[in-house]
């Protein structure tokens, strides 16, 4: 089975507060680290996993610029054959349905019969898996969390529903799947698998490659804009209730209900 | 002899008997040296080991571990019957020797041997004969009724061991038994002839035999004279050929194992010997995965364990319940080896160990305490493999989920928390701790002589802060002139490299060795012993370094440091040896001492201490690691101290102090037991011209 | 000013929770537009679900069709394709089926999608202005939408609570002979319920969660009778694992499980970094403790100093009381 996996290098923000630039259009990025988006992670060890088991090959496959080619390279490393990156000064500025439009090209260039993306990035919007699904009128499937290849061209998927319920799906192949978070154990990747392949190339690929019309991707061309950021006024340290037993009883009920804590 | 036969005339209705007992020697040695040569071919297949040089050292060891015995009375009992047993043997390997070459020529004597010396040497081993039956009977007394607990083999692990040794112990009586029954025999006839009998020690085995044939018939005593002689040489080569299938094989691989025991235990094993760091990136495959992976070295382990379970029985993590026992680190391996490379037939290509004799949570549940290796009497390593065991499944991407995110997060931030870089020195920044200490980052304006490497835990952790700032006003009252690193210092790497990630390791090491050598520093100390022990031994080039215990107590020693007495006269104090203080680096009697010149300081030591100490439950990235346990070590070792009558345990790591703390509320022991670090207490005690605020021992955990 | 539909998950007959809020959202959007419910499925479930949405829409449109019996995102997809008007404002819940359905959707219908809207601060023109959250809400941001060609909308689940309003009165439209035959390459098969007993505490909206001042295993009972209350789940820290009174799958913390609950009441809890860890989504944490000193009282929105096993008790016999309250 060929396998592309659509993957995104995102600041890591798990453990630090996150500030904003004076100007307030942006996070303040000179601190952070990146990695690549958690969720993507664990798709790309789906897909090895997938391919363990039926044989084939994983491509990773990234829009974005030199910085970006980090994260292909840990993926590699973990077992990728092939790591891609998409790149052109047309496609800065790409909102969802841009960064679809190119992935769909570069899809269109190979025979994949399955394209794995993460479920959704801290800055992102759940989106780009479901948009180059209709792009290629693939079938779709969000929250995957767990995979069973089948026998002519399907796969047997579950998906994470409410109340830790799954929803089993069968799907045709080539579909377009977005993976859940926990749906395996993703592999290590050490500083010694990187470096072993740090030296190996990584085919680019840029708009006139892929046939991209730039018109219809990038900042111009974005329905949807981020007009800045702000953080959301949250008071530091708790509220500390005084007064009786029972009047502290009410307040925080009053206070749980107001947040949907109540049935 | 017995009358005119000697056992090589006796047999010659049947085959000239000096052929049928040379026939004997000869089949036995080959068939023993078959055997061992077999046992040869895995450490033939094995990684390199560095292990020919300072053989003047080595010889040292040899006389200290081998002939001294000098772990074995750390257990009374089993220390003690063992020694007889092994002086026994080594006097009657000779007279072994001398009795077989009696069958073959009744003129051959063992060189050396006068008439007087020789007689004497009879008369030794009659008793070493005597006294090894009996210590056979009293071992198979102790397996069979008393039942010691680290003997005994969790139904995990397979059958138990007891009739195997049991069997061994009966040979080895059957042999003793074999030999005075020769000796008397012969004695017995003489007597009976009149000859000048061979005079036999009063009170031994053959002296006892003797006085109950000297009435048998001289035939009788003739066929118990070659009878006896024959059951000795079977049972000595069945012996020796059966030794090579199971634990007996030490008597004759112990030598060599500690010959080429570890020198430098406090060195991790490199990564491949003979591999500079530099070249490591060629290396194809890291740390042990197959079989073949160990080195000679650690395959010479597997064959010289005598099974006495002291690791196991001294290894917290066994004694939590995790799924590790170091004994059968070694047991399982022993058997692989037996299996795949078997006397008789091929030997056959390995499978990875992970997943078939080891478990990962087996190998990822060793906190490195090295209490194992510190019990061993043949002094087998066990950290360097695990650590090889874990290199290999770090190589193989195989980390639980709970240790990936602290070693990403130490690749691209320096810390196991992924906490920023900038910080790094917050703690130093605490307001009413500004007001009394000052603490400077080295930088270019800022020079400094001796460096506080502080380490990770005690930069971002609060609870732990509070031993940095303690350290810090400790070294402030000194004298020091001292600086930190600040946002350039790095994880010391301690567990990075104990956890297998050698890569990550080297990275940070080499950032923290510029950063200190640009620096410019004299000295380092830190209040943390992982710190140490990583700056000291697996860092280069590096100034020296001390614990901050021992900068304390070389200022009690000098009189720079003055305690005010300990006000509450109820608290009663226990030391907890941090594994990598005590029993790594041997720090024993500084923090002891500190405590003692403490005016009214009543301490108590717990019954495990010292190179005994019972490990918290591990530092570093044990701390993210989740291991299946029935009870936290931790949990133990509180209690430990509850039993000693402390109810304060003083400790000198912020790892301890994280694990006993907890522990302490887990055991719901809070109000009962507290815990704090030495640098703590020194610092609430210390005499000062103008003492510091109340010092902030916060209540904290999660 | 595009016509706003709000697409209504409904199971059994019985509506899901956010079609209020959709309604509420689309006012937002438009406090004149009469927003048009549009509900898909087959049987008298359908009929029942358009009936109760009369209270809140003044228009439900049915697309009835036997595919549809179970909300299969692509075989909606195509229904609502063609049912839609061209430049239609949708907007649909952000939840496991809003984020199968709504990115394909956009574009088949060729509209703007933004998701996961958390507030709607009005239209400018072609402009809808939005606020998302970004980066596990610890940033919040202002997001304007091109909405010239219609768009696709989801909106975060509980974002918008709407004030108690007047019956709409609306009417039922039926659309199903628009939709045509329909079939999908993906298709349903079961839904499998985890057995009884394993609870999925990251799955909850509401925690109890209990540290080590539940101080007996007795205890724990007190946090599952005030979770039962609140339909909410029991989730610990480590020391109650530790002392096997819950099962390690209850464990909050980076050594736990990871929960995006929206109510956090944290009892007894002390807060420490590995805890709080495995706390994301910026919940509503309260947080009851003896100690005042504890860490917990950093990160909790509302702080209680109180002994646990006293407190406990009497919250969840008020919660009982409101509840026979709300039945009378």
């Amino acid at each position: 089975m060929e396998i592309l996996v659509c993957v995104r290098r995102v600041p890591d923000t798990s453990e630090n507060e996150i500030e904003l630039n004076p100007a307030g259009n942006d996070i303040e990025r000179d601190e952070l680290v990146y990695s690549i988006n958690e969720s993507d992670n664990y798709a790309v060890e789906e897909a090895l996993q997938i391919v363990s088991r039926v044989g084939g090959k994983v491509t990773v496959v990234t829009v974005g610029g030199d910085d970006d080619e980090e994260i292909l390279r840990r993926e590699m490393a973990m077992g990728a054959s092939h790591g891609v990156l998409i790149s052109d000064d047309a496609f800065s500025g790409s909102d969802g349905r841009g960064i679809a439009t190119i992935l769909k090209a570069f899809a269109q260039k190979g025979q994949y019969d399955l394209i794995l993306t993460g479920v959704q990035a801290d800055d992102g919007a759940a989106q780009v898996g479901g948009m180059l699904a209709a792009m290629l009128d693939y079938p779709f499937a969000s929250l995957v969390n767990s995979i069973e290849v089948l026998e002519g061209r399907k796969l047997k998927i579950s998906r994470e529903i409410e109340g830790g319920n799954k929803e089993m799906n069968e799907i045709d192949l080539p579909c377009v799947l977005s993976i859940q978070t926990g749906i395996n154990e993703p592999r290590y990747v050490g500083m010694r698998g990187i470096r072993q392949i740090a030296s190996v190339p990584i085919p680019t690929f840029s708009a006139s490659d892929l046939g991209v019309d730039p018109a219809a991707v990038g900042q111009a061309a974005t329905k949807v804009k981020r007009v800045d950021y702000f953080v959301p006024a949250v008071g530091r340290g708790a509220e500390m209730l005084h007064g009786s037993r029972e009047e502290i009883v009410d307040k925080v009920l009053e206070l749980v209900a107001a947040k949907g804590g109540l049935k | 002899m017995v009358g005119n036969y000697s056992p090589a005339r006796i047999a010659e209705w049947l085959v000239p008997g000096r052929s049928l007992f040379l026939a004997i020697h000869i089949l036995g040695v080959a068939c023993f040296s078959y055997i061992v040569a077999r046992r040869l071919v895995p450490l033939f297949r094995a990684k390199r080991d560095f292990r020919f040089d300072r053989p003047l050292t080595r010889l040292g060891t040899v006389l200290k571990f081998w002939l001294g015995q000098w772990k074995h009375p750390r257990y009374k009992t089993a220390g003690i019957i063992h020694l007889l047993i092994f002086a026994g043997f080594i006097l009657l390997a000779i007279r072994a020797f001398s009795v077989l070459l009696v069958g073959v020529s009744e003129t051959l004597v063992m060189p050396g041997f006068s008439e007087g010396v020789g007689h004497t040497y009879n008369l030794v081993t009659d008793y070493a004969a005597t006294i090894v039956f009996l210590c056979m009977v009293a071992a198979a007394i102790r397996r069979l009724v008393f039942k010691p607990a680290r003997y005994a083999v969790p139904a995990r692990y397979g059958k138990a061991h007891t009739a195997d040794a049991i069997f061994l112990l009966g040979l080895i009586a059957v042999l003793m038994v074999a030999d005075s029954l020769f000796s008397a025999s012969e004695a017995a006839a003489q007597t009976q002839q009149g000859a000048p009998a061979e005079a036999l020690a009063v009170l031994s085995l053959p002296w006892m035999l003797k006085a109950a044939l000297v009435s048998a018939s001289l035939p009788t005593l003739r066929s118990l004279y070659v009878g006896a002689y024959l059951l000795h040489a079977l049972t000595f080569y069945f012996l020796l050929c059966y030794r090579p299938f199971g634990i007996q094989f030490h008597v004759e691989t112990s030598l060599f194992t500690i010959y080429f025991a570890k020198l430098d235990r406090e060195i991790l094993k490199p990564v491949r010997w003979g591999v500079p760091d530099e070249r490591l990136d060629q290396v194809k495959s890291f740390g042990v995965k197959t079989f073949e992976d160990f080195t000679w070295k650690h395959m010479l382990d597997f064959y010289s364990c005598a099974d006495c379970g002291r690791c196991s029985d001294n290894c917290p993590s066994n004694a939590a319940g995790r799924p590790l026992s170091p004994r059968f680190i070694t047991i399982k391996a022993r058997d692989y080896a037996f299996q795949h490379y078997p006397v008789i037939g091929r030997s056959n290509n390995s499978k990875p160990l992970i997943g078939n004799i080891y478990s990962d949570d087996e190998i990822w549940s060793c906190t490195t305490c090295g209490a194992c290796e510190e019990e061993c009497p043949l002094l087998v390593e066990y950290i360097d493999k695990i650590v090889d065991l874990r290199r290999g499944m770090i190589d193989d991407g195989n980390v639980p989920q709970s240790l990936q995110k602290p070693l990403k997060a130490l690749e691209s931030r320096g810390n196991p928390y992924g906490k920023l870089e900038k910080k790094r020195a917050d703690w130093t920044r605490a307001q009413d701790f500004q007001q009394t200490c000052q603490v400077k980052t080295i930088d270019g304006n800022n020079g400094a002589d001796t460096l506080f490497f502080v380490d990770s835990i005690t930069s971002y952790d609060d609870r732990m802060q509070s031993i940095g700032r303690a350290t810090a006003r400790i070294l402030d009252h000194v004298g020091e002139n001292f600086g930190i690193l600040g946002a350039v210092e790095k994880d010391s790497g301690h567990e990075v490299r104990r956890f297998g990630e050698e890569m990550l390791f080297l990275a940070l090491r080499d950032q923290n060795v510029d950063a200190i050598k640009a620096s410019g520093v004299q000295r380092i100390v830190t209040a943390d012993p992982h710190a140490y022990n990583a700056l000291k031994h697996d860092y280069k080039d590096v100034p020296p370094v001390e614990h901050i215990s021992q900068v304390i107590a070389r200022g009690v020693r000098t009189g720079n440091i003055q305690f005010s007495p300990v006000e509450d006269p109820n608290k009663v104090y226990a030391y907890h040896d941090p594994c990598y203080l005590g029993r790594h680096n041997q720090v024993y009697d500084d923090p002891r001492d500190v405590l003692d010149a403490i005016p009214g300081l009543k301490r108590v030591e717990m019954s495990r201490c010292r190179d005994r100490s019972f490990c918290c439950g591990g530092g570093g990235l044990m701390l993210f690691y989740e291991p299946k346990e029935e009870e936290r070590m931790g949990v133990k070792r509180v209690r430990m101290a509850a039993e000693a009558g402390a109810n304060v345990i003083v400790t000198a790591c912020p790892f301890c102090m994280t694990n006993i703390e907890d522990a302490i509320k887990v055991a719901g022991m809070e109000g009962k037991m507290t815990a704090i670090d030495l640098a703590e207490l020194v610092d609430q005690q210390i005499v000062r011209e103008s003492s510091p605020k109340e010092s902030e021992l916060a209540v904290c955990g999660g | 000013m595009p016509r706003i539909f709000a697409y209504i998950v409904h199971k059994d007959g019985v509506v899901d929770d956010s079609a209020t809020e959709l309604a509420f959202a689309a006012r937002k959007i438009d406090p004149s537009a009469s927003p048009v419910a549009i509900l898909t499925g087959w049987g008298a479930g359908l009929d029942a679900a358009c009936d109760t949405l009369r209270s809140s829409f003044t228009e439900a449109w049915k697309v009835a069709s036997e595919p549809l019996v179970y909300p299969n995102a692509e075989l909606v997809r195509k229904a609502l394709v063609k049912v839609l008007p061209p430049g239609s404002i949708l907007l649909v819940s952000h939840d496991h089926f809003g984020i199968d359905l709504a990115p394909g959707l956009s574009i088949k219908m060729n509209s703007a999608f933004v998701s996961d809207v958390l507030d709607i601060t009005g239209v400018e023109g072609p402009q809808l202005n939005v606020v998302r959250q970004e980066f596990g809400g610890q940033v919040s941001a202002h997001v304007r939408c091109d909405i010239s060609s219609g768009a696709v909308v989801t909106i975060r689940p509980g974002a918008f609570k709407a004030p108690a309003g007047a019956s709409a009165g609306g009417s039922v439209v039926d659309k199903s002979s628009d939709v045509g035959v329909l079939s999908a390459k993906r298709r349903y098969l079961e839904t499998l319920v985890p057995e009884v007993g394993d609870v999925d505490i990251t799955k909850h909206n509401v925690l109890v969660s209990i540290g080590r001042g539940i101080q007996e295993e007795d205890n724990v009972a007190l946090a599952q009778e005030l979770a039962d209350e609140l339909g909410a789940a029991v989730s610990c820290s480590r020391p109650v694992v530790d002392a096997k009174w819950m099962e390690k799958s209850r464990q909050v913390g980076s050594s736990g499980k990871t929960v995006k609950p929206k109510v956090y009441l944290a009892c007894g809890i002390s807060g420490a970094f590995q805890h709080l860890a495995g706390i994301k989504g910026n919940p509503f944490i309260v947080a009851i403790n003896k100690n005042p000193k504890a860490p917990i009282f950093q990160v909790a929105d509302i702080g209680i100093v109180d002994d646990l096993l006293e407190f406990l008790p009497q919250l969840t016999n008020r919660v009982r009381e409101m509840r026979c309250v709300a039945a009378k």
